[in-house]
């Protein structure tokens, strides 16, 4: 895949997770918004996954702590191949595998998550395990910034460290809204980058909209041996519709038939600029 | 001190279920490098200080966080480890809750959780300290098994078997030696109650620490009153041994359950609510911890207290059999 491919795929993908919640009438679009560039580059250039052998021991681990932003994930596996994309026309349905947050029955899941602060502690214990069986393969999580209070993470940023888990990569996406706001007025996690190298892990930030960016991050870890990797993608809530970017109600809005088309259209014309 | 009187003249004494559990730990460790105790500062009181110098990288230490404890049990169950997350029944059962509930469980991550000095084991610490809401808490969240070995044998046999588990296992043991209980019966399964005495009068249900003055009662019932009681070591909480439950109830007699925990949502009112689903018109009381702030005091002293006792379940039984 070339990276006007790359690119051309994030917006399909925005298109898709959009064309899902809307079916649906439920989902969190601002933060799969934010954090989809993120998955594409993810599923795209740097996870080794083969959605026929998905369970192969030696598979790169992806665990999306903000499992909220089920969305986003499920349209980029979906696209990966792990399952039929018309499989998302029944999400959050009656009896579907595709709710509201990430389960292990859908093909390409590695945990069930939607709890906040659950996806590092388990990272960790991926983690150490490769560590202890001398496998190469890399673990990565995504957070959301409106986690970061949870006590949970806090507990894992110092055991990662005092493991040594270079194999691990957090990502962060700081979209710097939450439900109520700004993160700054609900709960300030600002100097983050200062709270995590002081907990010992190697620290790099990158535009999480810019895909060679993430890339090149992610791609070439870990940044100081003997350290764990976090990656600070700044983002924006809703970003590419632009009356989504920003605005904290589309945290979990729903778009009308006429947002629905304003959206759509912006995005074939991004595409035309690609 | 009834309970460290009786036990020189009638029962063989046996070591605490928390030593047998590291001892087996050991045991297993040497042959599968994929045991791995997973400590929060609890290693320690989990008898594991050996266990950690001899197999130093089959031991995760997490410091005092218990939410991280269970969660890094649960990604190393999920590569492949047999994870036992080590840590006081306490904190474990009730700080990480949402990591059990979650991460082990819904995720059906095949982690053992390991609730050590469990129930009041930590007597004058206070109810910080207490576990007595653990099997409540966890009934009530699908995919666990829910174990309290009362003697050496079972607790040998549950790690065992936890350490073979498909499915994710809770067991909580205590501080103090145990009896070795019917040693005629040595068969384990969870989900399997194992009857340590039969009689035909009335039936005590009882788990872990408590089926010691269970037993004891039964016997000076028997001594005193003539009257013959059947004890069972109900030492898996879930699934319950409903099998058991049905042939237990079928004769009529009264029955009486008790356990180290508050009498809401425990093994008591697991088995009524079973039984008298059933349409079984036993006689019925739950021995247990009530409502209250819990009393102060050792062990002994709070079973005392509540009536889990030797003499306690004698007069409750007593009660039942209105003699």
């Amino acid at each position: 895949m070339t990276n006007k491919e790359l690119k051309l795929k994030s917006v399909f993908l925005r298109k898709n997770l959009l064309k899902y919640i809307y079916i649906a009438k439920a989902g969190h679009t601002g933060g799969s918004l934010s954090c989809v560039d993120t998955l594409n580059v993810l599923y795209n250039r740097v996870l080794n996954v083969d959605p026929k052998n998905f369970k192969s021991p030696d598979r790169d681990r992806y665990i999306q702590s903000k499992g909220h932003c089920v969305e986003a994930l499920f349209v980029t596996l979906a696209d990966r191949g792990f399952f039929p994309e018309s499989d998302l026309e029944t999400l959050c349905k009656y009896q579907s595998h595709y709710i509201g947050h990430p389960t292990k029955k859908v093909n390409g899941v590695e945990q069930n998550t939607g709890a906040l602060g659950h996806g590092l502690p388990i990272c960790v214990g991926e983690a150490i395990a490769a560590k202890l069986d001398h496998k190469s393969h890399r673990i990565f999580t995504l957070l959301g910034d409106g986690e970061l209070p949870e006590g949970s993470n806090w507990e894992a940023f110092l055991s990662a460290s005092q493991y040594k888990l270079d194999n691990l990569y957090a990502i962060l996406d700081n979209n710097k809204q939450q439900i109520t706001g700004y993160n700054k007025d609900v709960m300030n996690t600002d100097s983050v980058r200062e709270k995590l190298e002081a907990f010992g892990w190697a620290v790099r930030e990158v535009d999480g909209h810019n895909l060679e960016e993430l890339e090149e991050a992610l791609n070439n870890g870990p940044f100081e041996a003997g350290k764990p990797n976090f990656i600070i993608a700044h983002t924006i809530k809703g970003k590419g519709i632009s009356y989504m970017e920003g605005v904290t109600k589309w945290h979990h809005g729903v778009p009308s038939p006429e947002q629905y088309e304003l959206a759509m259209t912006e995005l074939t014309e991004a595409e035309v600029l690609i | 001190m009834e309970l460290d009187k009786i036990e020189e003249k009638v029962l063989k004494m046996g070591k605490a279920n928390q030593e047998v559990f590291s001892q087996i730990m050991q045991e297993l460790a040497e042959t599968d490098r994929d045991i791995i105790a997973v400590t929060s500062d609890s290693r320690g009181s989990g008898k594991l200080v050996p266990f950690g110098e001899k197999y130093p990288f089959q031991i995760v230490e997490v410091g005092i966080a218990e939410q991280n404890l269970v969660g890094v049990a649960a990604g190393l169950a999920s590569a492949g480890k047999k994870a036992f997350a080590v840590s006081p029944a306490c904190f474990l059962s009730a700080r990480a809750l949402e990591q059990i509930k979650n991460d082990v469980c819904y995720s059906d991550n095949p982690v053992t959780l390991v609730g050590i000095s469990s129930g009041v084991s930590y007597g004058a610490l206070g109810t910080t300290h207490h576990s007595l809401h653990d099997y409540a808490a966890l009934r009530a969240i699908n995919n666990i098994i829910i174990v309290a070995p009362a003697d050496n044998f079972e607790t040998e046999q549950a790690v065992r078997l936890a350490a073979k588990s498909s499915k994710p296992v809770y067991m909580r043991f205590g501080k103090k030696a145990m009896p070795y209980l019917d040693e005629s019966n040595q068969t384990f399964e969870f989900g399997k109650g194992r009857i340590v005495r039969k009689g035909e009068d009335i039936t005590i249900i009882a788990s872990g620490e408590t089926v010691y003055p269970a037993w004891l009662a039964a016997q000076k019932l028997e001594d005193e009153n003539g009257i013959k009681a059947t004890v069972v070591s109900m030492h898996t909480i879930k699934p319950l041994d409903t099998d058991l439950l049905n042939q237990l109830a079928s004769n009529g007699n009264p029955i009486v359950t008790v356990e180290e925990h508050m009498v809401n949502g425990g093994l008591g009112e697991a088995c009524a609510s079973y039984l008298f689903q059933k349409g079984n018109t036993n006689k019925f009381k739950i021995v247990g911890i009530p409502d209250e702030y819990t009393v102060t005091g050792s062990q002994i002293e709070i079973f005392n207290h509540y009536g889990i006792s030797e003499n306690g379940l004698y007069k409750t039984c007593k009660e039942l059999l209105a003699i």
